[in-house]
């Protein structure tokens, strides 16, 4: 369980800062520290059981059916990890702190930082890897943010930018490994894949899968090929630097070549792709580090150096290069977090970070100068400091290992990277701390931090000067039981320790060491060499890269995505026919089926004549919008009529009820559209568009006709009818599947019906901005209107009949359970009984007496059904079980009393509210269009009103 | 009958795509209503066509027409009235903001492909 906490602390932790930066800078960097600490907490309380060799696991089941289970398991490797992460993580915290101005906005800062700090735990701490692979992909999001964090500096945005491009697409290969891998084994539970390395080795697809998941490492762990995108990070604020880049995610790509060591190792594949690549890496990443003038640039390169040390020592594949490797990581995490901590101070200290305007900085910071000599020496790989030991051994490892079956290749590359190793590092001691100032005019007169801007550092340098004195005591048992857990096995004879003797490593340490400084006095004269030798320009590449991809991709969306309805429309009409066609050409048996057909009778058959004429009609008229959409109404009218014919009372209820609706809103609609479509399409297209339609009107028609002729064999019908008495307690079936059987799908359409509404809310409250607002401004109302807008007649005669309507809408509703009806055909018809109001009397008056808010409605429809299903609960049954009672009342009699009622009322909420809402709205664009005040009175002219002037009238 | 709605069926299903396949919003929209139609029809005859066999269950009545069918339709012409009055508004809206109903993608103000010839 703590296990989990400690994964989730700091996802949960992620809302303090937000919410405490209302309390200061200090109450907001304390509670985002006191996260970390507690979760580091936690995982030091389980520390000394896991390099006892104890493994910790937890599970719990998310989508068993696709393997992905949230499972973590803490054993040594995972332990080194998580510590560094959340450790280092502490440090950075308090760092930042103090390095941010005033006008950063540090809560945003903060929540990054912990949400990117989850992700980092989750990685090294997941035993699924879909689930590594979901943390993994979240610090390539959250990285995003922390690098782009000054969103006001290009740098920041675009290194960002080619950050996540980077590692995302990294990211994405990686995903593919993954899942070939556990293809291969049959799980995705690490702990089982750790287990099976005969049978991934043995796999054909163990290649394309190794290659795919070093791709993702590559990446995030900046090696060459991939290397161009970290020094670009360093546009990030240097706490992001100090924490992303050198402590903990570009180790993740580390982390999980050593997490997979077991399984892909050992191979000559794994050894010539990763220790080549590393190598390479190694020795170009310190060759660029001594030419960079910035100070981020060059920790940035030699970080990138450095991990390539630590990805070839992976990449030797056997146990010992195994914990150098591990051991590297330790020590490069304390050297190079308190370095680029370090770089932070100075560029805060002095205002730049220009190596060649430095030099006698140790006399004006003494404590961070310090700081910064005893790391950079460590990274030199000196005597008595920690990197010095690690790297011993990465050159003892070096000496023994053959490389296409060469001996000297290796260890003489090793020298040459450590030699530019050493060269950047003294670089950085002798051009920035000592000697004379070279530059009097700095930004800012240079001295110490603040307190809380050294301590950091200086408690990782205490590390750095401890484990280099006492390595065997401060860092064995950790680099013992992670070695152990990458190695998964039995781990060789070693000695941690800062002498061994004259060995060859020790040779190749002096000549490097030697080689180093002379090349740091001859760094004018190198500068000046190299200055005209043209180096390739990874971000030019990259951007001139992205430039093609956009430019490809648009040329295909628009060729494709031309913006024209009608060519989506078509080829999605054309489409569907043709996946018909397939399917009919693959079986083409078309034959009509043997059921028995029904009789024609005359009224049937007059009905489908006039549908046909009308249909065709609407086609061949369609230029004249009025008239189509009254030959529509006849469609839809004869539709209603049909349905009463072939028993579908309800359905024709509905479709009537909706008809008029429907009417009255596109004659609303074109009122404002223009009221004719012009000639404009060729013949040819016409051609097109009639021989794709009637091909369409075929497939439907012949596909229908196949089915009607057809019985229907075991539908579930039946049980709907078998029960709609007994379990739904009503007789009207359609009525019991609406509320009962099937209420769950009532229940989204209802919601879909809500969202329509309030989507054509939004479409109009917008309409009084930009340049809607002025063409309806500009409007000129084209047709000669009725000079009495609001007949007399037509008033009182929608007021009488109102409670008449309403009682019809009551009636329906009540009775629907039982009989045709229910909330559909009960909202409808009230609602056309409230439009007749708003059309006879005017918007104005029947709004006002009204007073019904339509979007209220709508939301208290949707909650009314909701809570009918919910109180199912209550009896501890599913969601939207119904029950139903008889009750007994006077004069009434029985009757029957089905909670599906308040489904019910539930659906007539919203639909009233639904219509009522698109067609308010839609006159409200209207009464702009129109340029007419909302009338108060009911009647243009009202006889019962006092005869006020006749003489103006007159 | 079977034979009547059929043919109903496929003769609505061609005059609604092709007037969707027109270039202006208002035939589009009627197109969709007379597709709406055919596709309802489509579904209710899913379930066979029967004649004075409503599911509304009688004492002494056993032979039902299919009620699932109708319960699907009744919901789908609903929601289908809730579609096509957010595409009225959407096309009010776009004409407001354009100047113009077409929905051929041409930019605003660009004669039609024919020159708006009649």
């Amino acid at each position: 369980m703590s296990l989990t906490l400690i994964v989730l602390l700091p996802f949960i932790g992620a809302v303090l800062p937000a919410i405490m930066i209302r309390a200061g800078r200090n109450a907001c960097a304390t509670a985002t520290g006191s996260v970390t600490l507690l979760a580091l907490i936690l995982l030091m309380a389980k520390a000394p059981a896991v390099i006892a060799g104890e493994v910790f696991q937890v599970s719990y089941n998310w989508l068993p059916e696709l393997g992905l289970n949230v499972t973590f398991f803490l054993d040594g490797l995972g332990l080194l990890f998580a510590t560094l992460i959340l450790g280092i993580g502490l440090l950075i915290i308090i760092y930042a702190r103090f390095y941010l101005s005033k006008d950063d906005p540090m809560g945003r800062f903060y929540v990054f930082l912990l949400l990117f700090q989850g992700a980092m735990v989750g990685i090294v701490l997941s035993d699924n890897i879909l689930l590594l692979l979901i943390f993994w992909e979240l610090t390539s999001l959250s990285s995003f943010l922390l690098i782009g964090y000054w969103k006001h500096l290009p740098a920041g945005r675009q290194g960002a930018r080619m950050a996540l491009a980077v590692t995302g697409a990294g990211g994405l290969a990686m995903i593919a490994g993954m899942l070939i891998l556990g293809d291969i084994v049959g799980s995705y539970d690490l702990t089982v894949i750790l287990q099976n390395a005969d049978l991934i080795q043995a796999s054909p697809m163990y290649l394309p899968a190794l290659i795919l998941i070093l791709l993702g490492c590559f990446t995030k762990s900046a090696q060459f090929p991939f290397h161009f995108w970290l020094p670009h990070a360093m546009a990030a604020p240097t706490p992001v630097s100090a924490y992303l880049h050198s402590a903990t995610m570009v180790k993740a790509g580390i982390f999980l070549m050593a997490r997979m060591w077991p399984v892909l190792s050992g191979t000559p594949e794994w050894f010539y792709i990763v220790a080549t690549a590393g190598l390479v890496t190694m020795v170009l990443g310190a060759w660029i580090a001594i030419f960079k003038h910035d100070l981020k640039g060059l920790l940035a390169f030699s970080t990138v150096s450095h991990l390539g040390l630590v990805t070839m020592l992976l990449g030797f594949g056997t146990p010992m290069a195994a914990v150098a490797g591990v051991f590297h990581i330790i020590n490069h995490a304390t050297f190079k977090a308190a370095l680029f901590m370090t770089a932070g101070i100075i560029d805060h200290e002095t205002g730049t970070r220009d190596i060649r305007r430095f030099g006698g900085l140790l006399n004006l910071m003494p404590i961070a100068g310090t700081i910064g000599i005893i790391t950079a020496a460590s990274m030199a790989g000196v005597i008595p400091f920690n990197g010095f030991i690690s790297k011993e051994m990465m050159l003892e490892e070096a000496w023994h290992t053959m490389w296409l079956d060469q001996n000297w290749v290796l260890p003489l590359l090793a020298t040459v990277g450590a030699l530019f190793s050493v060269a950047y590092s003294f670089r950085f001691i002798f051009h920035v701390w000592l000697g004379k100032p070279r530059d009097e005019n700095l930004p800012h007169h240079p001295h110490d931090p603040p307190f809380g801007m050294w301590a950091p550092p200086a408690l990782l340098t205490i590390l750095v000067v401890l484990i280099g004195l006492f390595p065997a005591t401060i860092a064995g048992p950790l680099v013992a039981a992670t070695a152990g857990a990458v190695t998964g096995g039995e781990l060789p004879e070693y000695h941690l320790s800062l002498w061994h003797g004259l060995t060859p490593a020790l040779g190749m340490s002096v000549i490097a060491l030697i080689g180093g400084s002379l090349l740091l006095m001859r760094h004018g004269g190198l500068m000046s060499a190299t200055a005209n030798l043209s180096r390739p320009d990874a971000k030019a590449m990259f951007d001139c890269g992205i430039a093609k991809a956009v430019a490809v991709s648009r040329l295909v969306s628009d060729n494709l995505h031309n913006g024209s309805l009608q060519r989506y429309l078509a080829i999605m009409v054309i489409g569907a026919i043709g996946i018909g066609l397939s399917g009919f050409y693959a079986k083409p048996d078309f034959q009509s089926g043997t059921r028995e057909l029904l009789e024609v009778s005359p009224p049937a058959a007059i009905g489908w004549l006039l549908l046909m004429v009308t249909c065709v009609a609407s086609v061949f008229l369609h230029h004249n919008r009025l008239l189509t959409l009254l030959l529509v109404g006849v469609v839809g009218l004869i539709v209603s009529l049909g349905f009463i014919y072939l028993s579908a009372p309800d359905l024709a209820l509905t479709q009537i009820s909706v008809e008029v609706v429907t009417v009255i809103l596109m004659l609303l609609a074109l009122n404002i559209l223009p009221k004719e479509t012009p000639k404009e399409s060729l013949p040819g297209r016409k051609m097109r568009d009639g021989i794709v339609s009637i091909a369409a009107g075929l497939g439907v028609g012949g596909a229908i006709w196949a089915i009607m002729t057809r019985d229907l064999p075991n539908s579930i019908s039946s049980y709907h009818l078998a029960n709609s008495k007994i379990e739904g307690g009503g007789t009207n079936v359609v009525n019991v599947i609406l509320v009962d059987f099937r209420g769950f799908d009532t229940f989204g359409e209802i919601i879909v019906l809500g969202i329509a509404a309030l989507s054509i809310f939004a479409l109009v409250e917008t309409v009084t901005k930009g340049d809607a607002a002025r063409r309806l401004a500009d409007w000129v109302v084209e047709r000669r209107r009725s000079p009495n807008r609001h007949p007399m007649m037509m008033v009182v005669a929608t007021r009488v009949m109102l409670p008449l309507s309403l009682m019809v809408g009551v009636y329906i509703f009540l009775r629907g359970h039982n009989e045709p009806g229910g909330g559909f055909i009960a909202g409808l018809v009230v609602s056309v009984a409230l439009i007749m109001q708003y059309m006879a009397s005017g918007f104005g008056w029947a709004q006002n007496r009204m007073k019904v808010n339509y979007h209220g409605m709508i939301g208290l429809g949707v909650i009314a059904a909701a809570i009918t299903g919910a109180s199912a609960w209550v009896a501890g049954l599913p969601f939207l079980t119904s029950g139903f009672t008889h009750v007994h009342l006077p004069i009434v009699g029985e009757f029957e009393l089905a909670s599906a009622m308040g489904f019910d009322l539930g659906v007539f909420l919203t639909v009233v509210g639904a219509v009522m809402l698109a067609l308010a709205k839609l006159s409200q664009i209207e009464r702009m269009a129109e340029h007419v005040d909302i009338n108060a009175e009911p009647m243009d002219h009202d006889p019962s009103a006092p005869v006020a002037t006749p003489e103006k009238e007159a | 009958m079977e034979f009547l709605v059929a043919s109903s069926i496929g003769l609505l299903t061609t005059c609604g795509t092709y007037l969707l396949l027109r270039g202006r919003t208002f035939p589009a929209v009627i197109g969709l209503a007379l597709l709406s139609y055919a596709v309802n029809v489509f579904l209710f005859a899913m379930g066979r066509l029967t004649i004075n066999m409503p599911p509304i269950l009688r004492d002494g009545v056993t032979e039902y027409t299919d009620p699932l069918p109708q319960a699907l339709v009744l919901t789908a012409i609903v929601i289908s009235f809730g579609m096509t009055a957010l595409i009225v508004v959407l096309a009010i809206r776009a004409y407001l903001e354009i100047g113009n109903d077409h929905v051929d993608g041409r930019p605003v103000g660009e004669p039609s492909e024919a020159g708006d010839k009649n």
